[in-house]
């Protein structure tokens, strides 16, 4: 019989009225679990899986003007539209990898290169610290207004100081051909620090003898660089490298404040997420746009799936 | 007694977290924001536009004189047009009175039953319905019902410096001529500033498009764009902007492309005639005192320029204050209202208040001819009319873009052609409601 199950000898009993099975006290607590837990999953149910779900339903569907009006279920005919397309899909998804790659890397370059300079305490550290903040601080539309006036190919700030210096003036995000380059620096310019106090948080966690070990061996700085300090940084570095690639891939809000819907008048700036945008705003294309949304969360997955399997790899 | 049971007590405390969430739901479905009484605000959905601001400073006296008090929230176009989508998607109650587009968003708003038929509200005699212009009397009506009732109306006009130019030229030739002439880059004076954006262009060029014969679409609903007329307007306008335009041209809307020319660093600027209170502020602009107005130069067909309403309010279908809401919209898009506005240098849309001298004495004189001559030859239309006109004017404005940035227009205007055609053939399937 069941009353001899462990749960039975080791739990208290506990009687209910009215001669029903008596509960034990660990199946009480199990209950008593998810009776706490619900309020915490009803909000992920409602917040995270429903708005993912309802995403889903409509990226099968021909919705358009009106998310409720009278949509047909279309299968996966969005899905094989937006993977068709290589006038905006597929060039948006260039521009998007381009972006986050160029961006990321420099990022991670200038940020550990501070990180590294910033290691040892001298005067005046933190005052460095403060300003490094200063664009984290900033929301990234303000910082696209303030640089769109700075570097305004005709009134702007930025041309002066070039005439100044003897070269010439450039049309910075008026241009076709600059813009998707300006922007990228612009990123750099704002996310390097965020790098820089992830990575000087992790060096400040190394020990300290491996680097001493390799003095005493005759390391130079580079090789203690390499071979010592990057492999033991390596755990940060690949969380600030996660956490920032995906941040990077979801950039928007700078591109919109600075060229506008629709990613500049050749597409210059067309990232999947200002393309995905202009679909349901411009466009009112809640299917197509539902469709390019589902591809673009299967892309951040699989670039975190991709960066964690090689930050095993490296780290074994 | 201690002995309290504990799964009565989780019963209960289930009962009455379920009752109190569905009790919580229905109030906040049942209620949507708050029941409709004396108190509820009319609430306004507007752009920032110089009508809203004076709108809202007679305000209240529309409160004074309907008893309900007023709410206006005033947006960028942008913002507004997202905050429609988003709100009017949900069926809102939060929006009575809407301020929109007609020629970008009515069609669409209709086909989503986002707007309440106004047809037999219009009729009223004391709001003399009559009296607005009939071309723009036709864009406030979708499928022979009436959605909106227009509040501005705009032509392009001419704007340019007189102490660089003798006289306004009278002729698109004309003025290319002379804009080349006034172009000095390495100074950073040029001849022209105008619109270069994708989409943002496409409704200054159509009064360019139309002068040289063309139209977006031909008699019979095909795409127009690959004709001859509309290939030699982009050439025309690609070549103004490419070479007697400023650097970063493709980037300039009207936020852009105006500071320009009230810093005084353009010759000549071909812009909606709403704005021109920019020229005339000390705080804006340099150009106050050599800034002429003239109207649209005639191109191969003539001077033809749009004579559109840009904005037009509407109630929301949604809205549980829709008498309410028209009475709003017959307060300030009535006669005496727009008169009054009107005569505060804001264009209306009403015949009889253009016909009255006192109504115009607010503008500068040669900006009023100017407006009196483009309504005259004015078209009813600046942009495609189709439903989906955030993605026409994507392709349409393709072309431009080439020619700004000295490509071939031809090869452009091709493609766009092509691909305006498609979708032309998918947009009137959605025209079917």
């Amino acid at each position: 019989m069941s009353t001899t199950s462990p749960h039975l000898t080791s739990g208290r009993l506990t009687v209910t009225p009215g001669g029903k099975r008596p509960r034990t006290f660990e199946q009480q607590n199990r209950r008593l679990k998810w009776l706490m837990l619900g309020p915490a999953l009803a909000f992920v149910g409602l917040m995270i899986v429903f708005p993912l779900l309802f995403t889903l339903n409509l990226s099968l569907t021909d919705a358009f003007g009106a998310v409720n009006s009278g949509r047909r279920y279309l299968g996966l005919q969005n899905f094989a539209d937006a993977l068709g397309d290589g006038r905006r899909f597929w060039p948006a998804l260039g521009r998007t990898a381009v972006f986050t790659v160029g961006a990321v890397v420099l990022e991670t370059i200038l940020g550990l290169a501070i990180a590294m300079l910033m290691r040892k305490a001298f005067t005046g550290a933190r005052v460095v610290r403060t300003i490094l903040m200063v664009p984290l601080l900033a929301t990234p539309v303000a910082i696209g207004i303030l640089w769109l006036l700075i570097l305004d190919p005709t009134n702007g700030i930025a041309n002066h100081l070039l005439e100044g210096v003897g070269l010439p003036r450039q049309e910075f995000l008026g241009s076709v051909s600059q813009s998707l380059g300006v922007l990228m620096l612009l990123d750099v310019w704002q996310w390097t620090p965020m790098m820089t106090i992830l990575l000087l948080a992790g060096l400040s966690t190394l020990p300290e003898e491996p680097e001493e070990a390799a003095v005493v061996d005759g390391a130079n700085a580079w090789q203690r660089f390499r071979f010592v300090v990057l492999p033991m940084l390596s755990t940060t570095l690949f969380t600030a490298l996660i956490l920032r690639a995906v941040d990077a891939l979801k950039t928007f809000d700078i591109l919109y404040a600075t060229k506008g819907a629709g990613g500049g008048s050749d597409f210059e700036v067309e990232t999947l997420n200002v393309y995905a945008y202009g679909l349901t705003f411009d466009y009112q294309e809640y299917g197509l746009a539902a469709a390019v949304l589902v591809l673009f969360t299967l892309l951040i997955i699989g670039v975190v799936l991709v960066l964690r399997a090689r930050s095993g790899r490296t780290r074994s | 007694m201690t002995s309290t049971p504990p799964a009565l007590t989780r019963r209960a405390l289930l009962t009455a977290t379920a009752g109190a969430g569905t009790t919580a739901a229905l109030a906040a479905c049942g209620s949507g924001s708050g029941a409709v009484g004396p108190d509820t605000p009319l609430r306004i959905a507007a752009v920032n536009h110089v009508w809203s601001q004076a709108i809202a400073e007679r305000l209240p006296e529309f409160e004074a004189l309907s008893g309900r008090r007023v709410s206006m929230q005033m947006l960028t176009a942008d913002q507004l047009g997202s905050s429609y989508n988003v709100k009017l998607n949900a069926s809102a109650t939060d929006i009575d009175v809407m301020m929109l587009r007609p020629l970008q968003d009515q069609l669409l708003f209709a086909r989503n039953g986002w707007l309440a038929d106004l047809s037999d509200r219009v009729t009223d005699p004391a709001f003399a319905w009559d009296d607005v212009q009939a071309a723009v009397r036709e864009r406030s009506t979708t499928r022979g019902s009436v959605y909106s009732v227009p509040v501005v109306t705009e032509r392009p006009a001419l704007y340019y410096r007189k102490d660089l130019v003798a006289a306004p030229p009278q002729t698109l030739d004309d003025l290319l001529e002379q804009a080349l002439t006034l172009t000095d880059r390495d100074a950073g004076t040029f001849g022209y500033v105008g619109r270069g954006q994708r989409a943002g262009a496409v409704s200054q060029w159509s009064s360019f498009l139309f002068s040289f014969g063309g139209d977006f679409t031909t008699d019979d609903g095909r795409s127009g764009i690959g004709s001859e007329q509309a290939r030699a307007a982009y050439a025309y306008y690609g070549r103004l902007l490419h070479e007697a335009g400023p650097p970063g041209a493709t980037n300039m809307s009207l936020e852009q492309a105006m500071p320009i020319f009230a810093q005084g660093k353009a010759a000549f600027y071909v812009d909606a005639d709403a704005i021109y209170t920019n020229f005339l502020d000390p705080t804006i602009s340099t150009v106050m005192d050599t800034v002429g107005f003239a109207p649209f130069p005639a191109g191969p067909a003539g001077a033809v320029p749009y004579n559109v309403p840009s904005w037009a309010l509407a109630v929301n279908g949604f809205s549980r204050l829709q008498d309410e809401a028209w009475t709003f919209l017959q307060w300030a898009a009535g006669p005496e209202r727009v008169s009054e506005i009107q005569s505060a240098g804001i264009p209306g849309a009403r015949t009889s208040v253009w016909a009255d001298p006192a109504t115009t004495a607010a503008f500068p004189p040669e900006l009023a001819e100017a407006m009196r001559v483009n309504t005259e030859n004015g078209t009813g239309h600046d942009r495609p009319e189709v439903i989906q006109v955030g993605r026409a004017r994507d392709i349409v404005g393709r072309p431009l873009v080439a020619g700004i940035l000295g490509e071939d227009v031809d090869l452009a205007a091709d493609d766009a052609d092509a691909e305006f055609a498609d979708f032309l053939v998918r947009d009137n399937r959605q025209q079917e409601f």
